[in-house]
Parts: structure tokens; sequence; C-alpha cells
């Protein structure tokens, strides 16, 4: 790397991904999941709509649910972004694993992580969220028909998370 | 009482029917089938160090830990939990003790029951032409050795082998240690992964023996478990792929990440059947990061494309957008979806069928009758919008190839992949991930094809190649476009007096053959899964016939989650409701009555109809509309009735609210993974009751993505309960596509239930 693009990038904001910083040398148009995917090599975020319909690609930024294939880098430089690989290291994530598994929601598990991102943001916003606010957050789509499961999950572990001495 | 396994073979049967057929000695050459002959270990078994084989199906390794190889593909279904339990329970081992590893491609793993169950005869046809028709087409397919996961055929075609693999095996064991012990094998049981031996009270444990038991030749004969002795299956299991895919780390083919690997990104052909004219690649390969640009000549298995490669997907998505192609559009470029109604419309009135029943004379007593019934219904072609789209990873090098792929077929990955890049199919191997989503689409070799293409001019350099979305819609194998024409006559007490059914669409089997085999692609070829779900039905009626009226179009049919039973299903239960209606009769009672000596059915039906209240008042509010259907569907040899609770709001907004299922498929093997599928199958059929429809102007799928190709979200999906109805390990039918059909009818008919508006279309639009 030349001097005068390492000053640059010294510069720059950094792509803080599961709390590790990278420099990422590409276009800052190119949306985060492929910088994910193909750069960082980060697989868990999936492909799968490229016009943020279907929520494969999602993971916090911020704390906020967002769709990667339809965020470019620059939006998201500096930013602190967990993927599902870095899911563990937040608070409600031991209680929706292990929901997720008791209801043994998964079926083929392409658009798990994303169902998984888009819970743990509702469960952080709201620990006790109704049928119509679960309708309302979880928009993703699984072509398995998983849903049911996906919401008792979410109760499940939001019920686990209320219980006394959690 | 013991179960020997002789006996148990319903292939043996078979024998003799061929032989009261008039000794057909060649039959019964075909015919002559052990499980046994399964049970040799392929020369490529992969084995870890400390592992002994015992057989294809089963390593037991020195920790104790034992390795199922399962040869069908994970695609959601559970299968690589399901027949770890057919080999586990007949072994007598703890699930803890249980790891699935794929299978590697060999002709010991082939399924042959896929085959076998296309034959152009009902399900139930127990004479002696269609089971020969069976049996010789499982023999074809075990030459052929093709493994390939569909037709909701794994557990069936695995229920012998791999429980006859497990409890050869376990004889092993046993023979290892009465050795050891110097005590007769008679005196030594086993206790849930070790081998005790009572009188002297020793025990080793299964991986102390694993060297020694697999060394020894494989018993015989080995005596099977009595059902009721089972501790495994039928009992609810927790899947062992679950862990994995709840934390990112489940690997799919478009996961697959190798050392300079580049990716490749692709259009096709706009046009079904058109070619490639001209391309200029001159400002997209100087796009940054772009490596090459592939032309793809249209073959029998692919369309005409172009693809660029480059370091980066993103960047090979847009250099492809930089190309300034010229495509030769072909002859179909008039081709729209009002045409093609127009055309079938001319067929079901006057054109030449092909009849797959015909009992009595349904035509002469619907020509003597003055009030015939007669309705016309018509369904789209569907696309399989799997969420992971279609992709495909090769490598060529140095007359070698090597594919990473989720495949539902990985021999003719093989087998095509070679072909693709020019060298021998020994020289391929094919690395199977998960599937992310199959349903049919994943049986299909265009990706391969052209992967390996690609790659074979890159050679060394591994290449990924993905589709958009939009090219994974618009380019699919489609559910095929159908209409049908119902006409019955009721007698003077009534009851269905004749019945005709006459269907028009295009051929998945031949559309698959075509691509695969060309030559092999006749008209003269029946095709079952034309008129599935119309031709089986249980219902008593003396006069019937069906019919189905062969179209070609240039649009791609193929397998979509239960094939004809997607739209047979809908047509037939929904006539049947407003036959019940004209009847006066209550679309249950009616059913029932037609059900008589069809017990299982009969039962399967009440069962849903009883679990959703049928007769209860339904809940309502100002303004809305509620209303409750049913449907009735037996498919690859399981039963299913659903029970539709429908709300329409002042909108005109029709929301299903509930859906009550029942489903008789024998016996559960893993009761959730069941109870999982009839979900999974509800909302798959839901939405395309409620929303799918994929429509063809100027040669071009009109929709390309989600929000022009909609299905079934969370806040419009109803709640679910699924009832299993179990009537015996014997009667083991599939699951995975079966809770698919009954769904669009149970909805149709909760429709005109809530309004009088009859549903004839879908997807269903109310008026």
């Amino acid at each position: 790397m030349g001097a005068e693009r390492a000053a640059r990038c010294n510069r720059m904001p950094k792509l803080l991904v599961n709390g590790k910083a990278h420099d990422a040398d590409v276009d800052e148009a190119t949306p985060l999941l492929w910088v994910l995917r193909d750069t960082l090599g980060l697989t868990g975020s999936k492909f799968g709509c490229g016009v943020a319909a279907c929520g494969a690609c999602s993971v916090l930024v911020d704390g906020a649910p967002t769709r990667t294939c339809v965020t470019p880098l620059a939006a998201v430089l500096g930013k602190a972004i967990t993927t599902i690989e870095g899911a563990a290291s937040r608070a409600p994530w031991p209680a929706l694993r292990a929901a997720w598994i008791a209801e043994q929601v998964p079926q083929c598990g392409y658009c798990q992580s994303g169902m998984l991102i888009a819970s743990l943001a509702l469960l952080e916003a709201n620990p006790r969220p109704s049928d119509g606010e679960i309708d309302a957050a979880i928009t993703n789509i699984c072509r398995c028909g998983t849903y049911p499961r996906v919401r008792r999950a979410i109760h499940r572990a939001s019920a686990s998370l209320a219980a006394p001495g959690k | 009482m013991t179960q020997k396994s002789a006996p148990s073979n319903p292939r043996r049967r078979l024998l003799i029917g061929a032989g009261l057929a008039g000794g057909a000695l060649v039959v019964g050459a075909v015919l002559f089938y052990r499980p046994r002959d399964r049970l040799v270990r392929p020369g490529n078994l992969p084995t870890g160090p400390g592992e002994a084989a015992f057989s294809g199906w089963v390593k037991i390794a020195a920790d104790g830990t034992v390795t199922v190889l399962v040869p069908r593909q994970e695609m959601g279904q559970g299968i690589t939990t399901a027949l770890p339990l057919l080999v586990a329970e007949e072994l007598d081992c703890e699930v803890s003790q249980l790891r699935y590893e794929q299978a590697p491609i060999d002709s010991v793993y082939a399924n042959a029951t896929l085959l076998a169950d296309g034959v152009p005869f009902r399900p139930d046809d127990e004479g002696w032409l269609a089971q020969v028709m069976r049996a010789t087409r499982f023999r074809v397919a075990e030459l052929l050795g093709v493994q390939a996961t569909g037709g909701s055929t794994s557990v069936r075609d695995a229920w012998i082998v791999m429980r006859h693999a497990g409890a050869a095996a376990r004889a092993q064991l046993i023979a290892a240690a009465a050795k050891r012990w110097n005590v007769a094998a008679g005196e030594c049981r086993t206790e849930r992964g070790a081998v005790a031996h009572a009188s002297s009270g020793r025990t080793l444990a299964y991986g102390a023996l694993a060297a020694d038991a697999a060394a020894l030749d494989p018993p015989g004969e080995v005596t099977l478990k009595e059902p009721r002795d089972y501790r495994l299956l039928g009992k609810p299991q927790a899947r062992l792929d679950i862990a994995q895919k709840t934390d990112g780390s489940a690997k799919f083919g478009i996961d697959t990440r190798l050392p300079g690997m580049h990716y490749a990104a692709i259009a096709h052909c706009p046009v079904f059947g058109g070619a490639l004219q001209r391309v200029d690649a001159g400002k997209a390969k100087q796009m940054p990061g772009v490596r090459a640009v592939v032309e793809l000549a249209r073959t029998p298995t692919s369309a005409a494309a172009v693809a660029v490669v480059a370091d980066t997907w993103w960047r090979a998505q847009n250099a492809l957008g930089a190309l300034a192609i010229r495509w030769d559009e072909g002859e179909h470029a008039a081709l729209d979806s009002a045409r093609q109604h127009a055309t079938y419309s001319a067929l079901l009135a006057g054109g030449r069928a092909r009849t797959y029943e015909d009992v009595g004379d349904a035509p002469a007593v619907l020509g003597r009758v003055t009030k015939v019934l007669e309705a016309t219904y018509s369904v789209p072609y569907l696309a399989h919008a799997t969420m992971e789209p279609m992709n495909c990873t090769a490598l060529v090098t140095d007359g070698r190839c090597e594919v990473w792929i989720g495949s539902q077929a990985p021999t003719l990955v093989k087998w095509y992949a070679a072909g693709a890049a020019g060298v021998a199919r020994e020289a391929v191997t094919v690395h199977t991930p998960f599937l992310g989503g199959g349903f049919g689409r994943r049986a299909e070799m265009d990706v391969v094809v052209e992967a390996a293409a690609i790659a074979a001019r890159l050679p060394g350099v591994p290449v990924q190649l993905i589709w958009s979305r939009e090219e994974d819609i618009r380019h699919d194998v489609y559910r095929p476009l159908a209409l049908a024409k119902l006409r019955c006559a009721l007698d003077g007490n009534g009851a269905v007096a004749a019945w005709h059914h006459r269907i028009v669409g295009q051929s998945c089997t031949q559309g698959l053959t075509a691509r695969l085999l060309p030559l092999a692609a006749s008209d003269l070829m029946k095709d079952k899964t034309t008129v599935e779900g119309a031709f089986d039905l249980p219902y008593a009626m003396p006069n019937r016939r069906v019919e189905h009226l062969l179209s070609h179009q240039p649009v791609p049919v193929g397998f979509w989650r239960s094939v004809g039973h997607s739209y047979n299903a809908f047509f037939v239960e929904c006539f049947l409701d407003e036959v019940a209606h004209a009847a006066g009769r209550d679309p249950l009672d009616f059913r029932r009555a037609m059900l008589a000596s069809a017990p299982r059915q009969r039962r399967v039906l009440e069962t849903a109809a009883q679990k959703a209240g049928w007769k209860m008042p339904l809940a309502s509010g100002p303004g809305i509309r509620a209303g409750r259907g049913i449907a009735l569907a037996e498919s690859f040899r399981s039963i299913v009735a659903q029970v539709a609770e429908v709300e329409i709001g002042p909108e005109r907004a029709l929301r299903v609210r509930r859906v009550v299922c029942a489903i008789d498929c024998g016996r559960a093997l893993n009761p959730d993974t069941v109870v999982a599928q009839m979900e999974s199958g509800i909302v798959f059929g839901l939405s395309a009751a409620l929303h799918g429809a994929i429509t063809i102007k100027a040669g071009r799928v009109e929709q390309g993505n989600f929000p022009d190709y909609p299905v079934v979200q969370m806040a419009d999906c109803p709640a679910i309960e699924v009832h299993l109805v179990e009537s015996g390990w014997e009667h083991l039918g599939g699951v995975g596509e079966t809770g698919t059909p009954p769904i669009a009818p149970a909805v149709a008919n909760a429709v005109f239930h809530a309004t009088g508006q009859r549903v004839r279309e879908l997807p269903i639009r109310i008026a």
C-alpha cells in the first residue's frame, strides 16, 4: 500500500464488524453485504433478493436491523456492525438461540441468520412483543414457512428473559 | 415374534406377481433384489482416523461416535436426522452418539423409489403390470445409480436398507465381543452403545469393538426389530442440523470460499429459446476486478447467456450491466400468457387427449342426463423462488473438475459438469453443502453446466457463479400453467354418477427429459405427474374419465413441490365443493359418503373436520365475512386433509386466520419433523394460492423479484395446527410435499363459504 493511500486509510472512518476494525479497500458504493461475504469472508449473512425485500442479509448497525444488500459501505463506516457471527455479544442472544433450538425453528436454514438478527433487534427494543408487534417487526421472507415457529421462539425467548433471575 | 428380513421385503412379492403373469423370466431376473446388495462398502467412502466402516451406511469411531452416511440432501426436510435414526434404532445406540455425514456419490446410494414411483399407474394399483413396471424402474434406477432427493421418497427408499445396515453392524459388534470373551454370541446382547454378557456382567462399548467388528463378515440374514420395540422411531428427536443453522455457521453452496476464488454474474437471454447475437464487452473489461467475459451458447440444459467473472460478485454484477448485449430473440418473442390461455381453452374444448383413467362410461352417462355441472379452472406458471438463489462453484484443473453445489441430484451434477468442463465423469468430484431450499428447482442442471463451462475457460481459478434473484425468477423451470374442465352428473340420490376431468398443460417429466436426455424425450411417454391427484382419487365414483392434453410451450417446466398435485387438488377439491353445493349437501358429509370403502382417507378427513370444529359457529365481527373450507388430497402415499378458516374484511382483504391439518403418513418417523413439513407445505401452497403468478409477455417473464412475486410473510401466515393420524409403519408415505396440495382448495372453498364467490382461478382474487 502506498504511503499516501495508507495515510488516507488512517484518516478514514473504519469498518467496525463484531468489535473488530477493518480497512476494507473496497469501493464505498459497494453494498455492505458483499463486503461482509466476499471481502471479510463472513458468510452468515445471506444474499436473497438484492432489493431489501427478504431480509436474509440483515445485520445490526448501531443496534438497528439493517438490510445490507442495499446499504452502501459508505453509510456504515464508523458505525458498530453486528452480524450473526457476532450476535453472541448481545444480551438477549443466549435466550433467543435457546428458544430457537427448543422450537426447532430452522428448516433449510438459509433465511435464519436474518430472522435471528431481526428477532434480536426486536427483543432489544421491546422485550415483551405482542403478536402484532412481531408481525410488524419480522418482515423477513422464509420459503420453508418457519413463521409459526419463529413467532413461538420469540415469545419463548421473551418469557425466558422476563423470568425471575434473568 | 420377530420379523425375518426376506419375506418382509415387498419386492420379493413382485417375483410371484410377475410369475403369475406368464413366467416372465427376464422380469424375474430384474426383480431379484436383496437389501444386502446395498450393504457393500463403496470404494470412495471417506474414513477418518480411528473410524471403522461397517458398510456404506455406518461408521463407528474408537470414541464411540456413530457416523451415518446420508445419501440424500438436506433442504429443510430433516433428512439428515431421519435417516441416521433408522440406523440407530437397529444398531441400538444413543442419539447423543449419532453424527451424520453426506455420503459420497456411488450407485449403492441410488434412489430407486423415486423412479419406481413415476410409473403412470395409480399408487394403489397393485396389479401385476403396475408392479412389474415399478420393479423394472426400480432396478433401472439402481443400475443407473442416480442419487436424487425428491418425490418425498427418501425415508421410503431407505426404510429397508438403512435398518438392515444398523442391524448388520450390531450383529458384527456382538460377534466381535463374543469372540473376545470367548463366549457364544447368543449369550450377548446390546445395551445402547455397548455389548453386554449377562452371566459374567462384562460390557464393551461399541467404540472399543468397532475395528474388530468391521473386519468381520456381515451376517447373511438379520432379524429386524418389531415396531412395538422401537425406542427411537416414532418419538420426537431434536434435529442434528439445528445448532449450525442458528449461529450462521451452516454452509450452503453459496458460502463456498476457496483460495483465489472469483465470482461470476450472469445474464440469460430474456426471451425463452433465444440466442446470443453479439456482445460488446469493451467497457466491462476495463472495470476494476473484472477477469473475463464468457459467452455461453444455448444447450438443451441451459439458456443462452453472458457471464462476467470478477474478484467480487458485486463487481461482476456491475460489469454485467456495462455489457452491450444483442440477443437474437428467436421465434418466441410474441409469446404471452393471454394467448397461451386461449390456446389451452381451445384444446380443452376439442383437443386429442391421453386417457389416464377410464372406469365405467362417464361420457355416456354425462350425455344421457339433462343436468350436467360443469366448470373450468386454471392455475398460472409458478417460480420456485428458493431463498438461496441458483449458484454453483467449479474449479477445472488438469483434466479434473471439482464442483460445490447444493443439489437434489449430485450424480447428475457429476455427469453434467463433466460434459460442460470437457473431462471424464470419473474426474469430477462433487461437494454437497446444504441447499437453501430445493422444492424441485435444485434437481436441474442449468447452473452446473454454466459454472463448469465458465470454470473451464479459467483453468486453475475456482469460479462461483451466482444468479441474481431476477435471473432466478425469470429463468426458472416453472410449475406448469394448467387449465381444467370438469363435468359431473349426479344420480337421483344426489351422489356422483359420472365425473369427467380434462386437464391441459405441459409435461414436467418430458421437460426434464428434454433438458437432460433430449433424444429420449417423446410424446409417446405418458407422464403420471400431469394427472396425479386427479386419476387416483379415493372417492367412489362409478363412472369416471380423467385425461390430459399435452401442450408444447417454449416456457420450461419442472418439478415444483408436489408437482401435478399442486394444481389437480385445487381443480378436484374445488369442483367437488361445487358439486356438493349443487346436491344440497354439506361439503364434509358429501365427501364422507364417497369414502365408505376408503377408511384411512375418511378418518383423516374427519379428524381435520373435528379438530377444526367444522360445524361450530365462526367468529366474526362488523364488516367481516368469515368462512370455512375443507379439502382432502392424497399424494406421495400420504393422506392429508385441511380445514381453512378465512375472513374477508371491508376492503375485500382476504386473511387466512387458521389452518387445521390432519395427516396419515403411516407412522411419523420423527413426529415434530412431520408437523414442521406440514407447516412448511401449507405456507408454500398458501403463497401460491394468495399471491403466486408468473406471467409471460413478449416472450419474457414479467416478474423478477419478491416485490412483484410476493410470498406469504409473518403477518399473513395463519395459525397452523397439525394432527397426526397414525395407521402403521406398513403405510409409510412421504411428507416433504404432501402438505401443499390441499391448502389452495381449502382456502378457495372457505372463500365461497364466506362470500358465495366461486374461486376458479389462482391466485385468489376477491370480487
